[in-house]
């Protein structure tokens, strides 16, 4: 065994395998001794509780939720949130960071400044203060009874905005039909005429009308069938509104404040994605006539993107991990509700460990969404 | 200032020795790794320290006692000194003095409604003073023991005046602040399903916060124990703007809170609260608690304040353990006037908290 240690590569295996033994030991000690001291204290272990009735109501749920549901589906209407939340707080981080991003760079003084004040707020003020700030702002607005009416039927209270809503009676067969139908009579105009669509300005139009013939078609086909549409405005009644659909005020202060924070960072990071962009693209989109908007959405932005894709990606799991700040304002998600659990059932471990792997699974499938498109754009020789 | 010097010195002492590791040879780091994974293994085998709780409160030489957090008006206030004031600080003291003669020996931990009982699972703290509810899901599946309720409360829900609201069944469709993982939460579902009524819940972990979401009508309505609205409307900035409707939505047994395993414990703390109960029932009071220590001939009284002695044997603490905690604390109704009552800012009638022979539910197993 000394021979072995003496030479090179099998030197290295060894020096692995007794480094991976020595984590291995490290946690199953952790682990074992958890164990050991919970059963010590008499807490159960295994995750049968899990399908003990919650007893606990949830104020907003994209899946149905009542309180004598299992706890179960109550953290998954919490992951749930949490998904939702993240998902548009990325999107809109986005958008805010590339706007943020071009601002910073521009040659106009009055807006570079701006931006640069904002890229100061945002990046300095600690997440949670501004959120309770975004929060008080639309707690600020009046209840209910004196909504404001911005729009005839969308009302803007503290409670949150409220807006109507399409209801449609009858089963999917109707619309599904109709889509189906349409879709085969469009595709029978376009594939025998390949010649005729040749030109983009062609295709382009054709695209459009395409999109309204499908909108018809489906409509046709709920009609058809003989569903009704109807429009479901809100209306106050009582207490709240009752009619419509709502986002809620913690929501929007939830997304507000994340959007507002995230967003500070990615200004940054697409400001440093543009001017690491070499000027002789910019020079070349200017010789070839492209206005300056047009030669930075069609040369530099894609060049952008592709660039900034790895910090960026940090950034969006950086927003989703935050949205976890939701306890301060009553937003249910995951660890909200995870908390709420861990009360009611004394089961603490089991359900840290559950929201951890749920938050890991989140975090890999966003690095993964980026990786992908990443490969996929380079693929494609952009 | 002197870190300022000192983190760079530390810096090149940890990088020469990092060198130094490098340098030695890899036999012995193998032979270094092996036992360390021996000794882990070894480690692992030895049983951990078994001790109960009361041997580690004496161990420690304090009680660690949580209440609600950062301040619950009448039941734990801090003053400006840091000094923690109220009705569950005094029960803490109370269990102090049984254990070590000594109202001071507590540290008062302030926890929230979510954090005291994961802490108290888990052996950071040893009791919790903070109104919680005895439930049986908190006796069999949480494995906490309440030895004594020492207050008999309700739930309420509180709304403005200008809501015209005149009991709770008019509150369809209402969205009610409710603090999570407390039995108000879900007390109050069990109420709207009872009577077929819609609510949507407003959940927030700090009171404070879900006050002031009441006070700029981000709900409709308040939810807590009786007791604590009465305390939470007494902050509100127009305090006669708000009333609290007449239904009590449960029954709240709210008592001191231990971990199930330590019977000496949850003796010691059922008989702080008891005898407290039962100098008032015998008439002892603050002030002539030491004179009829000396003088009274109702063997009661004197089993009670240790004249006569014994009884603070049984439970493993001083016998004058009766004198101790009427001298320092008062009893049970001096307490209770004290923080919650006439001598305080909340004015709470006794109410149910009266002795069981003047009409409260007050009943407490006699001393002896």
């Amino acid at each position: 065994m000394l021979d072995a240690l003496r030479r090179e590569e099998p030197r290295h295996l060894w020096g692995q395998a007794v480094v991976l033994l020595i984590v291995l030991a490290g946690l199953s000690w952790m682990g074992l001794n958890a164990v050991e001291n919970m059963e010590r204290r008499g807490l159960s272990l295994g995750f049968g509780f899990l399908f003990q009735r919650a007893g606990f109501a949830i104020s907003e749920h994209l899946i149905a939720f009542s309180p004598s549901d299992t706890f179960a589906r109550a953290l998954m209407v919490g992951a749930v949130n949490t998904v939702w939340v993240a998902f548009w707080g990325c999107l809109l981080t986005t958008i805010v960071g590339i706007v943020g991003g071009m601002a910073r760079v521009s040659s106009n003084p009055l807006v570079a400044r701006i931006a640069e004040l904002y890229v100061e707020v945002g990046r300095n003020v600690p997440v949670l203060l501004q959120l309770l700030f975004w929060y008080s702002v639309i707690r600020a607005l009046g209840g209910p009874g004196s909504a404001l009416e911005l729009v005839p039927g969308m009302f803007v209270s503290n409670r949150g905005l409220q807006f109507p809503t399409l209801d449609y009676t009858g089963g999917p067969t109707g619309p599904v039909l109709g889509l189906v139908i349409t879709g085969v009579i469009l595709a029978a105009v376009r594939i025998p005429f390949q010649r005729r669509f040749e030109s983009p300005a062609v295709r382009g139009r054709f695209r459009l009308a395409s999109v309204a013939t499908l909108c018809v078609g489906v409509l046709l086909g709920g009609w058809l069938a003989g569903g009704t549409l109807s429009l479901n405005v809100p209306a106050l009644r009582g207490f709240n509104f009752a009619g419509g659909s709502n986002i809620s005020a913690e929501f929007t202060a939830l997304l507000v404040g994340l959007t507002f924070y995230t967003g500070a960072f990615v200004t940054e990071i697409v400001r440093g994605g543009i001017q690491a962009v070499h000027a002789g693209q910019w020079e070349a989109g200017k010789s070839l006539g492209l206005s300056g908007y047009r030669t930075f959405s069609l040369i530099i932005l894609p060049q952008v993107m592709r660039m900034i894709l790895p910090p960026l990606t940090s950034q969006y799991i950086n927003l989703t991990k935050n949205s976890s700040i939701a306890v301060a304002i009553g937003y249910p998600d995951l660890i909200n509700i995870s908390n709420t659990s861990i009360n009611q059932t004394g089961q603490a471990v089991q359900i840290v460990v559950l929201f951890m792997a749920v938050y890991l699974a989140i975090s890999l499938t966003i690095s993964a969404l980026a990786n992908g498109y990443g490969l996929y754009v380079k693929r494609r020789g952009g | 200032m002197l870190l300022y010097f000192a983190i760079p010195t530390i810096e090149a002492q940890i990088t020469k020795w990092g060198l130094l590791m490098a340098k030695v040879n890899r036999q012995s780091i193998a032979r270094a790794a092996c036992l360390a994974l021996a000794s882990s293994v070894v480690a692992f085998a030895t049983p951990a320290f078994a001790g109960s709780t009361l041997d580690a409160i004496k161990q420690r030489g304090s009680l660690r006692c949580s209440i609600q957090g950062p301040s619950n008006p009448g039941f734990g206030v801090p003053d400006s000194q840091g000094n923690w004031k109220g009705f569950n600080v005094d029960m803490c003291r109370a269990v102090a003095i049984m254990i070590f003669g000594d109202p001071n020996k507590v540290q008062i931990v302030p926890l929230t409604t979510q954090t005291d009982i994961p802490a108290l699972q888990a052996g950071e703290i040893d009791m919790v003073a903070a109104n919680k509810t005895h439930t049986l899901t908190r006796d069999a599946q949480l494995k906490l023991n309440f030895p004594a309720v020492t207050f008999y409360d309700g739930q309420g829900i509180m709304v403005p005046r200008k809501s015209k609201i005149e009991n709770a069944k008019q509150l369809d469709g209402a969205t009610i602040c409710v603090q999570p993982g407390t039995s108000t939460e879900v007390f109050l579902v069990d109420f709207f399903k009872k009577n077929n009524l819609n609510f949507k819940p407003l959940v927030m972990e700090s009171r404070d916060e879900l006050r002031k979401a009441f006070a700029e009508n981000r709900c409709d309505a308040l939810t807590a124990d009786y007791t604590t609205l009465v305390a939470q409307r007494t902050l509100l900035p127009t305090p006669d703007d708000y009333v609290i409707l007449p239904e009590r939505l449960s029954k709240e047994p709210l008592g001191l809170t231990v971990r199930h395993g330590d019977e000496e414990l949850r003796d010691i703390v059922a008989w702080a609260v008891y005898s407290l109960v039962n100098a008032e029932e015998l008439g002892i009071t603050q002030a002539n608690a030491e004179q009829l220590a000396t003088s009274s001939t109702d063997p009661a009284v004197r089993r009670l304040l240790g004249t006569d002695k014994g009884l603070g044997q049984a439970l493993g603490v001083d016998d004058k353990y009766g004198l101790l905690l009427v001298k320092n604390l008062g009893n049970y109704g001096e307490i209770f006037e004290r923080n919650l009552g006439s001598g305080s800012a909340l004015k709470l009638d006794r109410g149910s908290n009266k002795l069981w022979n003047q009409g409260g539910l007050m009943y407490v197993p006699p001393a002896r």
